[in-house]
């Protein structure tokens, strides 16, 4: 029952987060000094009259007051209607979907990745602490934690696709190949290097965590003890250390979808990959409205649902949790 | 007898901190005065030696319209250090200012709590880009941004600070002997608070030089026209596939530097200040 009750509020606590972040992006979007009827009009500019503006205005709704463009929009969020982009001459659900489902790859491998190495690599620093290989691995992790992302990916596109030309050097398929044709091992070639890129990048916070927590394992008496019965160091490592451990990791991996959505923009901006965050880019950088508001309300719902995951796995994962909770 | 040996081995540990704080900032301040003598000979024009690979006279190599690069990545570092100083100073203040906020009664502490709950559930950079775009971009479009998203660690801390000051016996005591709540505040809570705010403020800068180098690069911050490190590396993208490997490595690699310098540095001061948190 008080699982239920746990559940109940924190899925309130999430409506309101959305709530609040779909009136405070509205109020951000409306407060920016880039015109949309400009935008719109782009280079066309010129050829429009001044009556033909207010009429877009007056179509688009621009003349009727904030809050009630604020409850239209909402009524219509609430309608799953997200508008049209203007950019890609398309609605914006179907950009979206279409976009999410190029990224959605890109994520999944670089978060499996970033999850798997991170964990393996704090386990090994934390059962040989102090030794050469903890020390590169903690060298590793503090020096990626200040590097920029994007830096990363042109060192890696450098190396691979220049150099090396083991990669391709942009996009999701072969230029001037319809996309229906691309077959999924040459889409798995042009995805290798920026998912290697990110998994690499988001390595730096679950190995320290783990590193710490396996430490702790170690340090502890049911550690020496085991040591005293005859286990030998790697035994008690993967039996004991790596059970520890895996909790945090897995919260860490859920937690930090954020940053991994942050670092997949960046990402994608140099490789050139058609996904979410590229047209997350073009959209704020052309004023494509409708499309910047609904990406933050997908992307927060993402981010938010995996923080709730992240809080709920503890208790669902962990026996002693479970068993207080009943 | 017993006691000394402690005493020493603390005194060496704070002198071991207080040059390691000495030595990186002398390093930022020779970056800044290369940077200030070196002047504007990076917007110099010199079409005959572009794109021209590193060598002795340019070391850095030159970009597309000759221009020195490595000139223009110190000064594309003083750029970064002068937003990365402005933009976590107001995010130190912004974080401040939420954190007394949260002290004064539940509600408030509510709507920071909620506040902290939106920052922290969009992915940062979208805020970032959003920030930036309600404020048209540009150079106070990016402080503004950084100083807006980067308060909720700080305010954390603070805020667990000042409820346990705020409930100490020694403040009582001060307001019972008829001082003012001004002066508790300036003699008491405020010194409480100033070594956590700076090395807040020095955890947030690395942070803040990483952000605004990641918005300019994807064209949110800074304009084209000026030498920010973002920008170059932008630039750089269109020349990588032919080969020209140094517009991408070097300021990156500046840029690099320059973010572990000030991890370094916040952590000596981390280290300095505010002891009982990095004590093993």
């Amino acid at each position: 029952m008080r699982v239920m009750a746990w559940w109940v509020q924190h899925l309130l606590r999430l409506a309101v987060v959305i709530v609040a972040v779909a009136i405070v992006a509205f109020g951000l979007i409306a407060a920016s000094p880039i015109d949309p009827v400009d935008a719109y009009l782009g280079d066309r500019i010129a050829q429009v009259g001044p009556e033909q503006r207010a009429l877009i205005a007056q179509r688009w709704g621009f003349d009727e007051p904030l809050a009630l463009q604020l409850g239209t929009w909402l009524g219509n969020l609430a309608q799953g209607e997200l508008g049209w982009s203007h950019i890609h001459d398309a609605p914006v659900s179907e950009v979206i979907a279409s976009r999410f489902h190029a990224s959605s790859m890109l994520l999944l491998l670089a978060w499996l990745g970033s999850t798997l190495l991170g964990f393996l690599l704090g386990v090994v620093g934390g059962a040989c602490e102090g030794s050469w290989l903890d020390r590169a691995i903690r060298l590793y992790c503090y020096t990626l934690a200040s590097t920029p992302t994007f830096w990363v990916a042109i060192l890696a596109l450098l190396v691979f696709s220049v150099r090396l030309g083991w990669t391709p050097v942009c996009c999701a398929s072969p230029p001037g190949v319809v996309q229906s044709e691309v077959d999924w091992l040459t889409r798995l070639h042009h995805l290798a290097l920026p998912a290697l890129t990110l998994s690499l990048l988001g390595v730096a916070q679950i190995a320290l965590h783990t590193r710490e927590r396996m430490r702790q394992v170690m340090r502890s008496e049911f550690a020496l003890y085991a040591r005293a019965q005859g286990a030998t160091r790697r035994d008690i490592a993967w039996r004991h250390g790596a059970r520890h451990a895996c909790l945090p990791a897995l919260t860490l991996a859920f937690a930090s979808l954020g940053e991994l959505f942050g670092g997949s923009i960046l990402v994608e901006q140099v490789f050139a990959y058609p996904g979410l965050g590229q047209a997350t880019v073009e959209a704020g950088l052309r004023s494509d409205v409708p499309l910047l508001l609904a990406i933050a309300m997908f992307t927060t719902l993402f981010v938010s649902v995996g923080n709730l995951i992240a809080d709920g796995l503890y208790r669902w994962v962990d026996p002693r949790l479970r068993e207080a909770a009943r | 007898m017993a006691i000394t040996p402690i005493e020493t081995r603390i005194d060496t540990r704070r002198l071991g901190l207080l040059t390691r704080l000495g030595v990186l900032l002398a390093v930022v301040a020779l970056a800044w005065l290369a940077a200030l003598w070196l002047g504007a000979s990076g917007d110099r024009v010199d079409f005959a030696a572009r794109l021209s690979p590193p060598d002795a006279h340019h070391w850095f190599g030159t970009d597309v319209m000759g221009r020195d690069l490595l000139a223009r990545t110190l000064e594309g570092l003083g750029l970064s250090l002068r937003i990365g100083l402005l933009a976590a100073a107001l995010g130190t203040l912004v974080a401040l200012g939420l954190a007394v906020v949260s002290t004064l009664n539940r509600m408030a502490d509510i709507g920071v709590g909620l506040l902290t709950d939106m920052t922290l559930g969009l992915p940062h950079l979208v805020l970032l880009m959003l920030v930036a775009f309600a404020l048209g971009g540009g150079p106070q479009g990016v402080v503004l941004a950084i100083a807006l998203t980067h308060w909720p660690r700080l305010t954390r801390v603070l805020r667990a600070e000042l409820l346990q000051l705020l409930n100490a016996d020694y403040l009582r005591v001060s307001r019972r002997f008829g001082k003012s709540r001004g002066f508790v505040i300036r003699t008491h809570v405020l010194p409480h608070l100033a070594p956590q705010c700076l090395v807040g403020f020095l955890l947030m800068f690395p942070h803040a030089i990483l952000h605004e180098a990641a918005l300019t690069f994807l064209g949110f911050g800074l304009s084209p026209g000026q030498p920010a490190l973002g920008v170059m590396l932008a630039e750089s993208l269109r020349y990588l596939s032919a080969g020209h490997w140094w517009l991408g490595v070097f300021p990156g690699a500046a840029l690099l530097a320059m973010v572990l310098t000030f991890d370094r540095l916040g952590s000596a001061a981390r280290g300095l200040f505010v002891p009982r948190e990095t004590m093993p």
